[in-house]
């Protein structure tokens, strides 16, 4: 049958690992224009057609996901089918005859009597594995143990784990947002934005945020950034809680982290306001948003807000305030002064020239809020995943016989030897500590 | 004495031990690869005292981290992770020629790390995004699959230089016999994929808790999983397909190339959050 074959498998699997490079060569997720510009507009043509763009999500690469699933699923069912019996069997037979050609078979000779040593072989079995299953046959006593028979089943649970990620990444993808929320200090949200989609989501309560804290190292470098939220539902505070980057607040199956930072325009800052004609100069604190008179009367100036990035022919000139001159004389001009470069406003070379002398650096913060009810499903596949490649691997389904035959007068012939399903090196070793013990059975 | 000393000195015990495995191959001296087993040993000591001496430079600097966190502490870590299983498969195996194609892979590691000028090997303070107990449990498992994928890399070459029929004479009749190397080729491959796995799934659970996301296919995290796609490949090809020999060794060697592009290629060529190394 077709979805039983291994040769599907791996074909799969060579198609998937083959598909997924496209995807971290081309752009994912970027608008129309990016595409043209990266790739001109026959390229995006082919990339649209064939869902390149967001092709992780393409039908085409979920289907190769399907037709995986539906693989491992047919697979498993015909071959556990078939091994269930090995695996459970209702009762072990044991066939001496399959030990004679292994290699670590090895064999000596034991002063006892062959029936004291078989009780005692057979005491020292059961300590190393348990049930010890005896045999007799006109050559001679065979006893017979096994182990980690169970550990057959580890390649059915690596199986299963990997349809409960896919299982939970599908639910995650139905029933899960991931959005960006960006919040001034002392602003509050009660709606985010999906990341993909841009779709308004309305979440289940309301988040503030009080306080934006950024800390240093002396490299320059940030050594920390945190953000003090305050979940609020039906206008009550709920509680309050700082959120660093790797410590996320979690409420409601609503995750909120802490992704990236920025400047935001200032409460409040300082101006100085020379006018060229006279010589005043005037030093104000001006609200965002407020308005001062300018010196002799001469008109306003009002503080209008404030830029992250000024770009001034092409340059960026980093953050910005910007103002606007209001003269009674019918001069209405908005000015643009950036902090870098305090001296700016003079080559505007005007009456008045305004300078911002200081102010309190305002920040946002930008937040990640997520949803993911899949999540406890891909854990869940983790724990199975590591379980059960660990089982599949390290672990073996392995059984030693021991023979014993009268070879003389009060002498016993003995020979011991291993099988497993995989690991042949650690049965050779158990069967190497098993001939050391038997040899070193008391007279 | 310092970190960085300790560290150049490993560099070139390393390269003294790829000398004597190289020259036991070439001379058909098997004493010599034993010298070049302990010359192994004493630059896996030096490695492991430069990365614990760094780590605690990077205390008495005020910084405090595990020295986990550029290109350069990470293959200083490849490096000491490959000699680590290297010694431990030589004493499991007894096989000492098997080091030919090894020891100059642990060589590469520090060696690159040092020389190469644009890799920095100054202690900078962690970035926000990196300042969690995932850090040493991601870093050492993702360390532990690939230096079983390097070994498994190394073992693999054999297939293409050993002939079929080594005459008792020729240069290759101190190689082991075949169904070791394709016995040691799988065990790497079966240690690596273990811990590439759990690897991925360290970094899944803690980009889970640093972004909101478990998976979001940035490059670092797709190529990991190409890499895993071979492996897998490689696996199934043997355990199910009864693939064995120079066939599936190049698979094997397939898979390192995977392994190589997801630790230096993804950085060098593609743009991604995983950018520390």
């Amino acid at each position: 049958m077709f979805f039983a074959s291994v040769k599907l498998t791996v074909y799969t699997l060579v198609l998937l690992a083959l598909t997924s490079i496209i995807g971290t060569v081309v752009l994912q997720h970027g608008s129309p224009e990016a595409y043209i510009r990266l790739y001109g507009p026959g390229l995006y043509n082919m990339i649209q057609v064939l869902h390149l763009d967001r092709m992780y999500q393409a039908w085409w690469f979920l289907m190769l996901m399907v037709v995986l699933c539906i693989n491992i699923v047919v697979c498993s069912i015909d071959r556990l089918s078939a091994t269930w019996k090995i695996i459970f069997p209702e009762n072990i037979s044991v066939n001496p005859r399959r030990f004679e050609k292994t290699k670590n078979r090895q064999q000596f000779e034991s002063h006892l009597p062959m029936d004291r040593f078989a009780r005692q072989a057979k005491q020292i079995l059961a300590g190393r594995n348990g049930k010890v299953i005896e045999k007799n046959d006109e050559t001679g006593r065979f006893l017979y143990a096994e182990t980690g028979r169970w550990s057959r089943l580890g390649v059915y649970v690596v199986h299963a784990s990997v349809l409960m990620l896919l299982a939970g990444a599908l639910i995650g993808s139905a029933l899960g947002f991931k959005a960006n929320l960006r919040l001034d200090e002392g602003q509050a949200a009660d709606t985010v934005f999906n990341a993909y989609t841009r779709l308004p989501i309305k979440l289940p309560f309301t988040v503030r945020c009080n306080d934006f804290q950024v800390k240093f190292y002396d490299t320059g470098a940030p050594d920390e950034f945190k953000s003090s939220l305050t979940i609020l539902e039906n206008n009550q505070e709920s509680f309050t809680e700082d959120i660093l980057v790797n410590h996320p607040l979690r409420y409601k199956g609503i995750n909120i982290f802490q992704a990236s930072y920025g400047p935001t325009t200032p409460d409040k800052a300082v101006f100085e306001i020379t006018d060229g004609e006279t010589g005043t100069v005037e030093t104000h604190t001006i609200k965002n948003g407020g308005v001062v008179p300018l010196p002799a009367g001469a008109g306003n100036f009002i503080f209008e807000g404030f830029l992250p990035h000024y770009s001034f022919n092409g340059h960026d000139l980093g953050e910005a305030f910007i103002g606007r001159l209001d003269t009674t004389r019918g001069n209405n001009a908005q000015i643009v002064l950036p902090t870098r470069f305090p001296t700016f406003d003079k080559m505007r070379k005007g009456r008045f020239t305004v300078e911002v002398k200081s102010w309190d650096q305002a920040y946002y913060t930008g937040l990640q809020v997520t949803k993911d009810p899949g999540v406890p499903f891909v854990y869940t596949g983790f724990l199975l995943m590591i379980i059960g490649c660990w089982v599949t691997f390290f672990v073996s389904h392995q059984s030693v016989c021991i023979g014993i035959e009268q070879a003389g007068s009060g002498s016993t012939r003995v020979w011991v030897a291993g099988r497993a399903n995989r690991n042949a090196q650690s049965t050779n070793l158990t069967v190497k500590k098993l001939v050391k013990q038997l040899k070193d059975v008391p007279n | 004495m310092n970190s960085s000393l300790l560290l150049s000195a490993a560099t070139f015990i390393y390269a003294l031990a790829s000398v004597f495995y190289i020259g036991s191959f070439s001379f058909k001296k098997q004493a010599l690869a034993r010298f070049g087993f302990w010359v192994i040993v004493i630059g896996l000591v030096a490695n492991t005292c430069g990365i614990l001496l760094r780590w605690l430079e990077s205390y008495h600097m005020g910084y405090g981290h595990a020295p986990f966190s550029n290109m350069y502490e990470s293959l200083v870590f490849f490096s000491w992770t490959a000699a680590a299983l290297y010694v431990f498969v030589e004493c499991k195996y007894k096989e000492s020629i098997i080091g030919v194609f090894v020891s100059p892979l642990i060589f590469l590691g520090i060696a690159y790390a040092s020389f190469d000028p644009s890799i920095t090997s100054k202690i900078t303070p962690l970035i926000p995004a990196l300042k969690s107990n995932w850090l040493i449990a991601h870093v050492i498992t993702c360390f532990l699959g690939y230096a079983g994928f390097a070994l498994a890399f190394g073992f693999s070459f054999m297939y293409f230089i050993k002939p079929k029929e080594a005459g008792a004479r020729s240069l290759f009749a101190k190689l082991p016999e075949w169904d070791i190397i394709d016995e040691l080729t799988y065990q790497m491959i079966v240690f690596g994929f273990l811990f590439l796995t759990i690897g991925i799934i360290t970094g899944s659970v803690w980009a889970n808790s640093a972004w909101g996301k478990y998976w979001s296919w940035d490059p670092k995290e797709t190529w990991s999983l190409i890499t895993w796609f071979i492996y897998a490949i490689f696996l199934h090809l043997r355990l199910m397909r009864g693939w064995h020999g120079k066939k599936l060794a190049v698979v094997s060697i397939i898979g390192f190339l995977g392994v190589l592009f997801t630790y230096f290629g993804v950085n060098f060529f593609l743009s991604g959050l995983h950018s520390y190394a």
